[in-house]
C-alpha cells in the first residue's frame, strides 16, 4: 500500500465558539477571525510537516483547494505545491484537487500543473474536482453549470497537454483563439490524473472509463467499499480489470501507545474538525443544481449538516482509524481487504491537532504502520465483501 | 369564482403548462421564482381579462428545454409564445423573476404588448441597496422573507411540511439559479435599454419588500419613459398575495385609465 500525507491546512487557532454562533465555518464566517501572525506560523509548520513526511518515507504529500474558510488555508494550492517541489525531495506531490468549474480560464490550471510537473521533475499528480457547494457561494460561479464546466475544462486541459499548440478552441463555456501553453508537462503524455469525489455514480463511472485513480473522501468504510466496487464494475463494463492502485481511500489515522490514549488525545481535535470546521447549513452545502434533484432530496432528508458526530461514531463506522499500533494495523488491513484499495490518503493532522502531536503521530505511523503495509495488497475477493 | 382551465401547449419544442380563465383583453402573468399558481389575484383579474398564466420553461410542470440558459432566452421565448398563441394587445404582468423577464421582453419588442406591469421586479442592481441572499435562506426563512405580515407567512410555511411539492420546488430552485445566480438577480446591461419600452408601464411594489426593495421601483421609474410607480404600504415582496385587492385594483385602474386617455 502507498501512503500519502494529506493536509487540509486548517486555521487551527480559530475560535470554535464563534463558528458555532455563526452557524457556518464557510463563506459567511468573517476573516476578522484570521490572525496573519498565527496564520504565517501555521503555513510554515504545515510545510515542515510535509517535508517530514518525505523524510519518514511517505510515498506522497497531498494538498487541496477550498475557499473562504478556516477549514483549509489553501485557496491557491499551487503556491504551496511550488514551495514543496524544492523541499520534498523524493515523495510525489499531489493536488487533490483544483476545482475546475470555479475557474474562468481552465488553461491557467494546465499551466500551473505543467509548471509543478516540471519543477518536481515528474513527481506531480493532477487532481480535478468540482469543489463543494459552499465554493459556489464563495466564488459566484453558477452551481447549475458545475458539471458542464468541469467536463469541458477537463477536456480542454488534457487537450492542451497532449495536442501540439497552438490550436483554437470554442466550447460552450470557454473559448480561445490560441491554446498553446508553455511549459508542457514533464511526464508523458501528462501527469497522472486523480479524481476525488463524495461518491457520485456518474463521477465514478467516468473516472473508471478514463482509468483515472478514484479517491473516496470522508466516508464510512462500508460506503467506501461499495463505491470502490462500483468503480471495479464500471471498469469491467469499460472492458478492463481495475487495479487496486486505481483506488485511494481518504482517511484520518492517529496512533498513540494505547487505544485509550489515542482516543483521548485525538478526541477534541477530530471533533473540532467534523463538528465545527465542517459546519455549514444545507443551503450552503447544496446550492441548486450542484447535484440532481434525487441526491438533493437524499441529503436534505438526512439532515447531514446539523448532526453532531462523536469520535466513537467515526471510529466505529470506519471513517477514521485511531488506536494503538496493533489496532491501527489490524483495522487498516481489514479495511484494505474489504474495500480493495492500494493507496491511503491519510490526514495525520486534523482539526486543531497541534504541531508536536502531528509529528509524533506521523513518526508513529511511519515506524509502526508503514513497514507492515509496504508490500501488502488487498487480500480475498471484494465482490463478495461489498455485498 | 373563475377556475382556470389547464392545458399543455408546445412552444419552440418545449411543453408549457398553461392556466387560463376569464374573458376580456388578454393578460399574460409571468410568475416569480417560486412558480405559478392561480392565486386569488387571478380570480379578481379574470373578472375583466382573459388571464393566461404559463409555467416558465424549466419551472413547475413545464419542460426543461436545452436552449434555456439565461433570462434573455426566457424573454425571447415569451415573444415566441405570444406569436404562437397569436395574442395582440397583451397586458403583460410579471412578478419578481417574471417581472425581470417581462422587462427584457419589452426592451426587445412591444408589437404585441398593450401595457406592461412590473411587480417587485428583479433585473436591476441598485448601488447601496441591500438584498437578501435567498440562496442562503432555509425554505422557511425564504417564505417568511416574502411577507411583511408574518401571520400571512405562517400558512405558507405550514404548507412546506407536506413533502409532495418538493420535486417541483427543487426544480424551480434549479431553474431560478440557472437564470439568476450570476449576475445575481440582475442583468448589468438591462438599464442601458429600458428607454426602448414604448408602452404604458406600471410599477407595483411592496413598501416592505426585502428581496427587491422599493428603491428598485424608483430605478425602473427613472429608466422607463412615462412609467408610474405605486408603492403599497404594509406589503412585502408579493403584492398579488399579501395585498391582493389593492393589487388587482391598481392594475385594473391603470389599464382602464390608459384606455380612457388613449
Amino acid at each position: 500500500m502507498k501512503f500519502f500525507n494529506f493536509h487540509l491546512m486548517p486555521y487551527r487557532h480559530v475560535d470554535l465558539d464563534a463558528i458555532e454562533r455563526n452557524g457556518s465555518a464557510w463563506v459567511t464566517f468573517s476573516n476578522r477571525h484570521y490572525d496573519p501572525l498565527k496564520g504565517a506560523e501555521l503555513y510554515h509548520d504545515y510545510l515542515d510537516q510535509m517535508e517530514l513526511a518525505d523524510r519518514l518515507g511517505f510515498d506522497g504529500v497531498c494538498l487541496n483547494e477550498h475557499h473562504q474558510t478556516p477549514y483549509g488555508m489553501m485557496p491557491i494550492p499551487g503556491v504551496l505545491a511550488g514551495a514543496l517541489t524544492r523541499s520534498v525531495k523524493r515523495a510525489k506531490i499531489a493536488i487533490l484537487g483544483r476545482a475546475l468549474p470555479l475557474i474562468n480560464n481552465p488553461l491557467t490550471v494546465a499551466e500551473e500543473y505543467a509548471m509543478l510537473d516540471n519543477l518536481s521533475r515528474g513527481r506531480f499528480i493532477a487532481g480535478f474536482v468540482r469543489g463543494i457547494g459552499a465554493e459556489y457561494h464563495a466564488t459566484g460561479i453558477n452551481p447549475v453549470l458545475s458539471q458542464e464546466r468541469f467536463a469541458e475544462a477537463h477536456d480542454l486541459i488534457v487537450r492542451a497537454w497532449t495536442e501540439p499548440g497552438p490550436f483554437a478552441y470554442a466550447g460552450k463555456h470557454y473559448r480561445f483563439n490560441y491554446v498553446n501553453p508553455w511549459p508542457r508537462p514533464y511526464q508523458a503524455p501528462h501527469p497522472p490524473i486523480w479524481i476525488p469525489s463524495q461518491g457520485s455514480s456518474s463521477t465514478i463511472r467516468w473516472a473508471a472509463a478514463m482509468r483515472y485513480t478514484y479517491c473516496q473522501t470522508l466516508s464510512p468504510i462500508a460506503t467506501v467499499a461499495r463505491f470502490f466496487q462500483m468503480y471495479r464494475d464500471e471498469a469491467e463494463r469499460a472492458g478492463y480489470q481495475a487495479s487496486p492502485d486505481q483506488l485511494a481511500w481518504s482517511n484520518t489515522i492517529y496512533v498513540a501507545d494505547t487505544d485509550e490514549k489515542a482516543m483521548r488525545e485525538a478526541r477534541p481535535h477530530l471533533e473540532a474538525l467534523v463538528n465545527r470546521l465542517l459546519k455549514m447549513p444545507t443551503e450552503m452545502l447544496l446550492p441548486p443544481g450542484y447535484t440532481n434533484i434525487e441526491s438533493m432530496k437524499r441529503v436534505r432528508a438526512a439532515k447531514v449538516t446539523g448532526k453532531v458526530t462523536s469520535i466513537e461514531e467515526l471510529v466505529k463506522t470506519g471513517v477514521v482509524i485511531i488506536g494503538g499500533p496493533a489496532t491501527v494495523r489490524e483495522k487498516l488491513a481489514e479495511y484494505q481487504d474489504l474495500a480493495g484499495f492500494n493507496t491511503s490518503l491519510t490526514k495525520t493532522q486534523f482539526g486543531t491537532l497541534p504541531d508536536d502531536m502531528v509529528r509524533a503521530n506521523m513518526t508513529a505511523i511511519a515506524e509502526e504502520v508503514l513497514p507492515h503495509f509496504r508490500d501488502r495488497l488487498p487480500q480475498g475477493t471484494r465482490a463478495a465483501a461489498a455485498e | 369564482m373563475v377556475d382556470p382551465t389547464i392545458s399543455t401547449i408546445a412552444v419552440r419544442g418545449c411543453n408549457i403548462r398553461l392556466m387560463r380563465g376569464g374573458s376580456g383583453p388578454p393578460l399574460v402573468f409571468l410568475h416569480g421564482a417560486s412558480g405559478a399558481d392561480w392565486a386569488p389575484a387571478m380570480q379578481l383579474l379574470a373578472a375583466r381579462f382573459n388571464v393566461l398564466v404559463p409555467d416558465h420553461p424549466g419551472f413547475g410542470a413545464s419542460g426543461i428545454p436545452e436552449w434555456l440558459d439565461t433570462i434573455h432566452d426566457l424573454a425571447y421565448f415569451y415573444l415566441d409564445f405570444l406569436g404562437e398563441l397569436d395574442l395582440d394587445g397583451v397586458h403583460l404582468v410579471g412578478v419578481s423573476l417574471g417581472g425581470w423577464s417581462a422587462a427584457e421582453l419589452a426592451v426587445r419588442n412591444t408589437s404585441r404588448v398593450a401595457s406592461l406591469t412590473l411587480v417587485s421586479a428583479a433585473g436591476l442592481r441598485v448601488e447601496g441597496v441591500e438584498q437578501l441572499d435567498t440562496f442562503l435562506l432555509t425554505d422557511e426563512q425564504r417564505i417568511r422573507s416574502f411577507f411583511h405580515d408574518q401571520t400571512r407567512a405562517d400558512a405558507a410555511v405550514e404548507r412546506l411540511q407536506t413533502p409532495d411539492p418538493e420535486d417541483i420546488a427543487l426544480k424551480n430552485r434549479i431553474a431560478t439559479a440557472k437564470l439568476a445566480w450570476e449576475p445575481r438577480h440582475h442583468d448589468p446591461h438591462l438599464a442601458k435599454w429600458l428607454h426602448r419600452i414604448d408602452v404604458p408601464t406600471l410599477l407595483i411594489w411592496g413598501a416592505n419588500d426585502r428581496l427587491v426593495p422599493k428603491e428598485h421601483a424608483l430605478a425602473y421609474r427613472q429608466l422607463i419613459p412615462g412609467s408610474k410607480a405605486v408603492i403599497i404600504p404594509e406589503c412585502g415582496h408579493l403584492p398579488h398575495v399579501e395585498q391582493v385587492a389593492i393589487f388587482a385594483h391598481e392594475i385594473d385602474s391603470f389599464i382602464n385609465g390608459e384606455r380612457v386617455t388613449a
